[in-house]
Formats: C-alpha cells, structure tokens, sequence
C-alpha cells in the first residue's frame, strides 16, 4: 500500500502517482484537507482510501466505457460534484456531500452513506447513485439513464425534466419537479433495488418500501403548448 | 469563487480562541479568493473592567501608504482626549464619543491623508487589505484576536478592482456587515434608485449595493429577515451572502443555491463557511450538526 501525502506532495503529484499504479494496486491517501480534484482521471483497477475530507469533484471523469475503473473510499466529507462524469468503478463517501453528487456520471457507482446536498444526480447519464441519509432539492435534474436511490427525502423539485434516470425514495418527497411522475413499483424495481443494497449495503433501505419517480414524458420536445410548464 | 465567513462564538469560553479559529478558516478559503480579504470582528464594548464605554470604533483604510503615526498625531493635536487611535491590523481604529462621527469626519476629509473609514460600530472593528489573505492574517495577528463574532471575506475579483475600498466586507451602517460570494446583474439599476434617495457609496462593487439596500431597508424599520428578504427580491444575480450585526450572524442563498455555503452548529459556535474544508479544523466538528443553507431561506442565529 503506497501512502501518499497531499499536504506535501500537492494535487497534481497525488494523481500522478495515482496513475501510475497498475492494477491491483492501493494508495492511502493523507492529509486530503478537503483538496479539490483528489484522485480525478483514473482508469486502472486500483482501490484508494482517502483518509479525511475531499473537495470538489473527487474521483471524477475516473473509469472505462466497460464499467471497470478505481475503487475509491473517503472517509469524510466531499465537496461538489463527487464523481462527476464518472464511467466505472466507485466511489463511496463515508459522510455527506455536498451539491451535484454524481453529475452526469455515466457507469461506476456512487454511494453517499450520509446526505446528499442539493442537485444529486444531475443529468445522471447511467450510473448508479446510492445516497444513504437525504438528497437535497432540484435532484435527479435532467437525469438521462441510470438509478438514484435515496434511503432518507428527497427535497423540492425531485426528478425536475426527468428523462430516463430512474429515481427510488424510501422517506418523503418535498415536490416533484415538471414532468416527473410517481409510478407503481414493479417486481422488476425491488429486483434492481436489491441488488444496489445489496452491493453498497445501504441495508437500511427496504426494497419493498420506496416511491418510484420516472419521467411523465411531456416535456422530452420543446413545444411552444408546454410553454406554461416550463 | 470568493469565500465567505461567519463565526458566532456562543461559549464564552471559546472568545479569547476567536482569532486562530477564524485563521483556519480564512486559510482554508484562501485559493477561492487571492485577490484581497476583509475581516470583520466584534468584541464587547470596554475598557478593562468597564463594561460599557459607549465609544465609536471607527476603522479607517488606506489604498495608498499612510503614515500612520503621523496622522494619530494630528488628530490628538486636533481632538486631545476625544478621540483614541488605536493600532490596528495595518492602519487605525479610532474610537470616538458617540457624538464625535461628524466632526472626525469632517477633519478626515480635509486631512492631507488618503485615509477612508473602512467601518463603524459599537463593538465592530474591520480590516482589509489586498493579496493573500493566509499572509493577511499573518501580518496582522489575527490568530490573537479576542471576541465573540466575526465575518470574513476572501475576494477573486470578477467584477470591480483589487483594492482596500473593494474589498468586502461592507459595512454601511454601524455595526452591519455583509460579505458576498456571487455577482448580482441589477446592481447599476438598485444603485441609481439608492443613489437618487440620498445613498452614498465607496466603490462600484456590486456587493456593496446589496449592503447598502440593505442597511436601507434595516433603517426604514425592517428587522434583519425582512430586510434580508427585501434584497433577495430587488436583487438578481447569484449569491451567498453572510450578514452580521452587533449581536446576529446571517446566511442567505439565491433560489438556486448556485454558490456553496455550509453551517456546523456546536453548543459552542456557529460557523458559517463557503466550503466544509474551512470547518474541519474547528474543535468539535465531528460532533457538530452540520448542514447546507436551503436555497432564499433566511438564516439568523443571536448571540
């Protein structure tokens, strides 16, 4: 396991030594003082530990189009856009995050064992995002494909000009945003579900237990009849 | 970027360790603004056991070298006992009897000194200064300061210069101050209608429109909520902004939360700060309730 300090090595040292691990590897990262940019752009089979908080966009643009990528845990806090773009692997915050969690990530999974700030999920592309705790208002934004599951509330505006991203919530929901509907769950979404329990072990979630958000598929078009709606 | 701080100490205990807890903060914010910083902080009314003075802190800047002594100097010739300066951070505080503003001010603008009063205020004492703001604190010992209350502000510049008079905070009447992480489109139309009530300004910064609607508002007989809702619906743009007064601590968010903000509350404190990095050195954070301000809705812990 190769240990590396932020404080004295700098950002752009860290994810230089990061890349240049190959498959298999560890890294322990110290010192992250809540650092901007930690451990972005990584493509090898590397599980790394950040010890501490990390800002913004930790973990981002990391993975392969196969789904495969780093394996990152923080042990803290995370700032804006926790893998963002992301294309495989994961990335798991052991407390909350702030805004934009999983933004336009396109593979991998994302897992916020505690809160989620507002726009989690925003124009969530295929990835998976796993919140433990609550997800803060305007999440789901525009979310394209993929799964956010939510085992606290969802704030206002939930699933706002939703696509195809799939939104679960265990607790309540402030609002809907337009165009976002709740629909039955089907034997199909305990399956789904289960299986993202089962492989973030946010086992405090009840597959059977949650509200459903999709698209109502008004508002895919622009047209000039939905003016009022948007 | 900008950063934005508040700091309201709620045990007693905790006021003489103010200043190292604002330094990690300001240090930790200091990348989202190299430009210049403001520091505001509000230490009680007295003078070694007399609790009440009554004296007017008034914190003067420069944007051009000053001498300083000297100008302590003539103001002694001109006010004798009236008027104290007092060092502080790279210029003066003068603290005045209530009913002397008027005539320092007067003296001050004929003063061959290109001094300007950063601030006024009871228990409120600012400075500002252009460059890092980790070496700010470095200069100035704020690591030492005592008191109960404190705002600060680290400054990228998007909008106006880098100079002492552009930095925030703003404090447009005694004892408010407000900083701000964002930029407001309207500012050019609120300031003609402010300038036209009789407002006057220091600079063209747009946040400092929004401290003098503000204190505007808060003039006309709005408590600090109103008037704080006042400004969310007269100005457009983006922001977090952090307001205090001698006994308030403030945040503020726009309707779509575009700039960060994030609170840890502790039976000790109440820190407000752009980024959770500036709260994670802060004793007890790991027990502290920790949260982000909800888009335009006001937030107001007293002392």
């Amino acid at each position: 396991m190769e240990s590396l300090n932020c404080e004295s090595l700098g950002t752009r040292a860290v994810n230089q030594r990061l890349r240049s691990l190959p498959d298999g590897g560890h890294a322990l990262l110290v010192q992250p003082r809540g650092r901007h940019n930690l451990a972005v752009g990584l493509s090898s089979r590397i599980s790394i530990e950040i010890a501490g908080n990390a800002g913004y966009f930790v973990g981002g643009l990391g993975g392969n189009r196969d789904g495969t990528g780093p394996d990152i845990v923080v042990d803290g806090f995370v700032g804006w856009a926790v893998g963002e773009n992301l294309m495989g692997g994961s990335v798991r915050v052991r407390g909350s995050a702030s805004q934009s969690a999983g933004s336009s990530a396109r593979g991998g999974t994302i897992v916020i064992e505690g809160d989620a700030s507002l726009r989690a999920g925003i124009s969530l592309k295929g990835a998976t995002l796993a919140v433990g705790g609550n997800a803060g208002a305007m999440s789901g934004f525009m979310a394209q494909s993929g799964v956010i599951l939510i085992g606290g509330n969802a704030g206002h505006g939930l699933g706002d000009s939703l696509y195809e991203a799939i939104i679960y919530v265990a607790g309540s929901i402030d609002s809907l945003g337009s165009d976002a509907v709740i629909t039955e769950m089907s034997d199909e979404d305990v399956l789904t579900v289960k299986e993202i329990v089962s492989e973030t072990g946010l086992d405090h979630i009840d597959p059977t237990r949650l509200t459903k958000v999709t698209s109502a598929r008004q508002l895919y078009h622009f047209s000039t009849h939905n003016h009022s709606a948007y | 970027m900008c950063g934005v701080i508040g700091l309201l100490i709620r045990d007693r205990a905790l006021e003489p360790q103010l200043g190292s807890m604002l330094v990690t903060m300001i240090e930790a914010l200091d990348e989202r603004g190299p430009d210049s910083s403001g520091i505001a902080v509000y230490a009680d009314d007295r003078t070694g056991d007399t609790p009440y003075t009554g004296r007017v802190k008034v914190s003067l800047g420069s944007d051009e070298p000053v001498d300083w002594g000297r100008l302590a100097a003539s103001l002694e010739d001109r006010f004798g006992e009236a008027v104290r300066p007092v060092p502080f951070g790279g210029g003066l505080v003068l603290e005045v009897p209530p009913d002397g503003e008027g005539a320092l001010n007067s003296f001050l603008a004929e003063a061959s000194a290109p001094v300007r009063v950063l601030a006024t205020g009871l228990n409120l004492r600012v400075l500002k200064d252009t460059g890092r703001p980790t070496d700010t604190c470095a200069r100035y010992g704020v690591a030492g300061w005592e008191g109960y209350l404190a705002v600060a502000h680290t400054r990228m510049a998007t909008e106006s210069a880098v100079t002492v008079l552009h930095s925030h905070p703003f404090v447009p009447m005694r004892d408010l101050c407000v900083v701000h992480n964002g930029s407001f489109s309207n500012y050019a139309t609120v300031r003609r209608f402010l300038l036209a009530a009789g407002v006057r300004f220091d600079s063209d910064n747009d946040s400092e429109v929004a401290a003098r609607y503000l204190a505007r508002r808060l003039q006309q007989g709005d408590d600090l909520e109103e008037a704080t809702r006042w400004v969310m619906k007269e100005m457009d743009g983006f922001f977090t902004l952090v307001i205090s007064t001698a006994n308030e601590l403030s945040v503020v968010r726009d309707a779509f939360a575009c700039k960060p903000a994030v609170v840890a509350e502790t039976d000790g404190y109440v820190a407000v700060a752009s980024e959770f990095r500036a709260l994670a050195e802060l004793p007890g954070i790991s027990t502290a309730t920790v949260f982000e301000p909800r888009p335009e809705e006001v937030y107001t812990w007293s002392r």
